[in-house]
């Protein structure tokens, strides 16, 4: 088989840290290649460069033999190079027409003859399986949805090598299926698929070969058919993981949460919640499954004040909460892991000693007659990031400049420290690596042993398996079953998730003796 | 005021007239709806047009040729453009105090150069003006012929660009490009689309509408330079640009109604009713204010919009 590409010591620096020291790797023609990394270990820069967005310090690329340099995404496309963003790069007001030719030239440039467009893109979507509105605004889609245009875009422009970058990150198991089956007749018509990714069992189901990176170098290139997923594990981790948990058997104490009824709407003025109701206990992990956009923000928002409740009550401590008095809730004990980091869990402006103290900043020991301590903040931040493990240049750094994990860490550590009696945790660990996704579940189960109450929402079903006590099924803003974690019946949750089937009103299934 | 009073404003004159004072706003916010559309909020178009107004009556006194002083404006306001482009694009200052600044700046030197080149005088100077020019047949359309098609040269550019910048921003890759700057600048440049190059189209096209615009209240309607003499009107385009939601043919439309809002408070100042002359002068910008009340809200704005963009990313 002839190689495709072949990337020759690649070194790309940013300030502080190299991203990529040294990497070279070669990728056959017709294969499934995946790039296999924790977070910061690399692989979406290696990336970013292969496509032009990034100029390399150092190294050389070549495409079928030839030296090439890609200055931009546009060479990058001229020389068949497509890529799928992580974070996708769609406009949500143009139709998934105008998002697919956007850049192109027309044949009668600069007409733009959308007719004749829509025809091309309902060809593309034929051939692979891409099924998708040419005519619908791209933000009426589904995520996967989306993720089929991102594609569409690539092999409209002739796309010969498709780089995925985490592309199952956000989909729901059957979309990753469908995902899939569009892979396999990629590579069927002659196309060379890079798929970057952190999740072992895809990366075995779905891959011929696999590179694995670790700091930014690389650990070992191996057939998928040679290796299993607790080498790759070890090779991208660099140590033995345990992905089973031990759970301690708690008994449950007393309430912590008491949501009853609760309805509300959403951003955008439709029912986002319809009588939901749900308990909390002490020394309890109770699990939210559902896909994503079914209410989970709105009910994280309705806890912690943030949103207005049309009708229901929501109990923290036997106590109503009032509504637009998140400071009193929050004083109350309960601490919050927000979904989007970024947007919500901290400021990235802002150092991480003055973000690990934002939800303390006006009490001892940070604050002493109006004035900050900054000793006490020095000793408290430098004390978080040796028991959270922290891995920064110095409590200084700007919180937009770590990775990921550690900026969920960060998060954690805040959190966490306050010893909370009610934890919310939404997405914990949304886009972390094996190793920080396992020490945030270690730590989440920590609190429960320690007897805080636990919400944890999650669309990974694993991840509510693998901790959560009990748990119930959102869909369209609605319950639509509650059990215990231990009899919990796989096939089951998926109906519900889909929306497709419903418990019946006031039934649990039994706990397990 | 009877009823009957105040149907009489309602002439063909009435009507002329609004068209005549709409046009300037009309085109300054075309080029605004481009330069928004591409993610920039110009504030600074009161500049444009104040540097067009002067350098067209500049143009059209050295070289004794209206045209030629259009050309002159249209020149001072894309390097008025230009300025803004590279103090916002490329150095990513802060748009919202560029703009104020060249506003403040163009005021200041443009009455300072008016001074020193046609001195302190008691009268203004008067410069070859733009003269209307009827369009055969069309004109004698009943009613509408005269409103329409009896206007300067510069009103029917005017026309022209409304459907030209319209057709142009949604059927043509050029204007899906502008577009797609706007709202995710990124995304645009994976696929090889420059922004700034596209930014920097759309400040020089905005900044050549409204030099032109400048110079249809200088050379079209007083042919001579006043101290401010656009007097908010570029505000106005602003305010335009937001009441027809980001859209060319929105802009021209509400252009139409600042315009008639003008020419209401010149038709009612010349009914000499008992109202106070400072309160007409006030209609225009009061409809302004209510306008923008009622069509408030960013829903419709460019995602991007005001939002320097950096090329290389960082993570």
């Amino acid at each position: 088989m002839e190689n495709t590409i072949r990337l020759e010591n690649i070194v790309k620096h940013f300030p502080g840290v190299c991203a990529n020291d040294h990497i070279s790797l070669t990728i056959k023609k017709g294969e499934v290649h995946a790039l296999l990394g924790e977070n910061g270990a690399g692989k979406t820069t290696l990336m970013n460069v292969l496509y032009g967005l990034l100029c390399p310090d150092f190294g050389q690329i070549f495409l079928n033999g030839e030296a090439v340099e890609i200055r931009s995404p546009k060479e990058a496309i001229e020389h068949g190079i497509g890529m799928v963003h992580q974070h996708f790069m769609l406009i949500p007001v143009f139709t998934v027409t105008e998002n697919v030719v956007l850049g192109e030239d027309m044949p009668r440039e600069p007409l733009l003859d959308i007719q004749q467009a829509e025809q091309r893109v309902k060809e593309i979507s034929h051939t692979y399986g891409l099924d998708v509105d040419p005519k619908s605004k791209v933000w009426h889609l589904s995520v996967g949805a989306q993720q089929r245009v991102e594609i569409i875009k690539a092999l409209y422009r002739n796309a010969k090598i498709l780089i995925l970058d985490e592309p199952t990150a956000v989909l729901t198991p059957s979309e990753v299926d469908i995902l899939f089956k569009v892979l396999r007749k990629l590579v069927e018509e002659g196309l060379t698929v890079i798929f970057i990714s952190h999740k072992l069992q895809e990366v075995m189901e779905i891959c011929d070969r696999v590179t694995v990176l670790r700091n930014g170098r690389v650990v070992d290139t191996v057939e998928t058919s040679e290796t299993n997923q607790s080498e790759l594990a070890r090779m991208m981790v660099g140590r033995e993981v345990f992905l089973q948990f031990d759970k301690e058997k708690m008994t449950a104490g007393e309430k912590v949460l008491e949501v009853k009824g609760v309805s509300a709407l959403s951003d955008r003025g439709v029912a986002a919640l319809q009588n939901i109701s749900l308990d909390v206990h002490c020394g309890e992990i109770v699990g939210i499954a559902g896909v994503d956009g079914n209410g989970q923000c709105e009910l994280v928002d309705a806890i912690m004040g943030l949103r207005k409740i049309d009708r229901g009550s929501i109990l923290i401590k036997g106590k109503k909460i009032k509504e637009n008095n998140t400071r009193e809730i929050i004083q109350r004990g309960v601490s919050c892991i927000p979904f989007d980091r970024h947007a919500e869990g901290l400021v990235k402006s802002f150092s991480l000693s003055e973000v690990l103290m934002l939800k303390e900043w006006n009490n001892l020991p940070f604050t002493r007659h109006y004035l900050f301590d900054f000793n006490a903040i020095r000793s408290f931040s430098e004390g978080m990031v040796r028991e959270y493990d922290i891995r920064a240049p110095g409590i200084e750094v700007k919180t937009g400049n770590l990775s990921g994990g550690n900026q969920q860490k960060v998060v954690l550590a805040r959190e966490l420290s306050r010893k909370p009696d009610l934890i919310i945790a939404g997405q914990p660990t949304r886009g972390l690596d094996v190793g920080a996704t396992e020490y945030v579940r270690q730590r989440l189960l920590a609190e429960r042993a320690r007897g805080a109450g636990i919400l944890l929402i999650s669309t990974e079903l694993e991840e509510i398996l693998s901790i959560s006590d009990r748990l119930l099924v959102i869909y369209e803003g609605q319950i639509m079953g509650e059990m215990f974690t231990a009899n919990a019946d796989l096939h089951d949750i998926g109906l519900m998730m889909a929306g497709v089937k419903r418990q019946p009103d006031g039934q649990i299934k039994e706990m397990p003796v | 005021m009877g009823i009957e009073v105040f149907l009489g404003l309602f002439t063909v004159e009435f009507f002329y007239a609004t068209i005549r004072m709409a046009s300037p706003i009309a085109l300054a916010a075309l080029g605004e709806v481009y330069v928004e559309k591409a993610g920039i909020l110009n504030l600074g178009i009161e500049a444009t047009m104040l540097m067009g107004a002067f350098f067209g009556v500049l143009g059209s006194a050295l070289s004794g040729s209206a045209f030629v002083g259009v050309l002159t404006a249209m020149a001072a306001g894309m390097l008025t453009g230009l300025l803004f482009g590279f103090l916002v694009i490329t150095m990513r200052a802060n748009q919202i105090v560029t703009g104020a600044a060249l506003n403040i700046a163009a005021l200041g030197m443009t009455s300072f150069l008016s001074r020193i080149i046609f001195g302190v005088r008691l009268l203004p100077v008067q410069v070859q003006g733009i003269k209307p020019l009827p369009i055969p047949f069309l004109k004698d359309i009943p009613g509408l012929g005269k409103i329409l098609f009896e206007q300067t040269p510069l009103v029917y550019f005017t026309y022209f660009m409304v459907i030209v910048m319209t057709y142009a921003l949604y059927r043509t890759t050029w204007g899906l490009k502008i577009r797609s700057v706007g709202e995710h600048p990124r995304a645009a440049e994976t696929l090889g689309i420059s922004v700034i190059r596209w930014r920097y189209g759309c400040v020089l096209l905005g900044g050549a509408l409204g030099g032109i615009a400048g110079s249809i209240l200088s050379l079209a309607q007083l042919s001579t330079f006043v101290d401010n003499m656009i007097a908010g009107r570029g505000f106005i385009a602003l305010a335009a640009v937001i009441f027809g939601r980001w859209n060319p043919l929105g802009a021209a439309a509400a252009a139409l109604v600042f315009g008639a809002a003008d020419a209401m408070q010149m038709r009612v100042q010349a009914f000499s009713l008992n109202l106070p002359s400072d309160f007409l002068l006030m209609l225009p910008y009061l409809i302004t204010l209510i306008g923008v009340i009622i069509f408030r809200g960013r829903a419709a704005a460019p995602v991007a919009l005001t939002k320097p963009y950096e090329k290389e990313a960082t993570a």
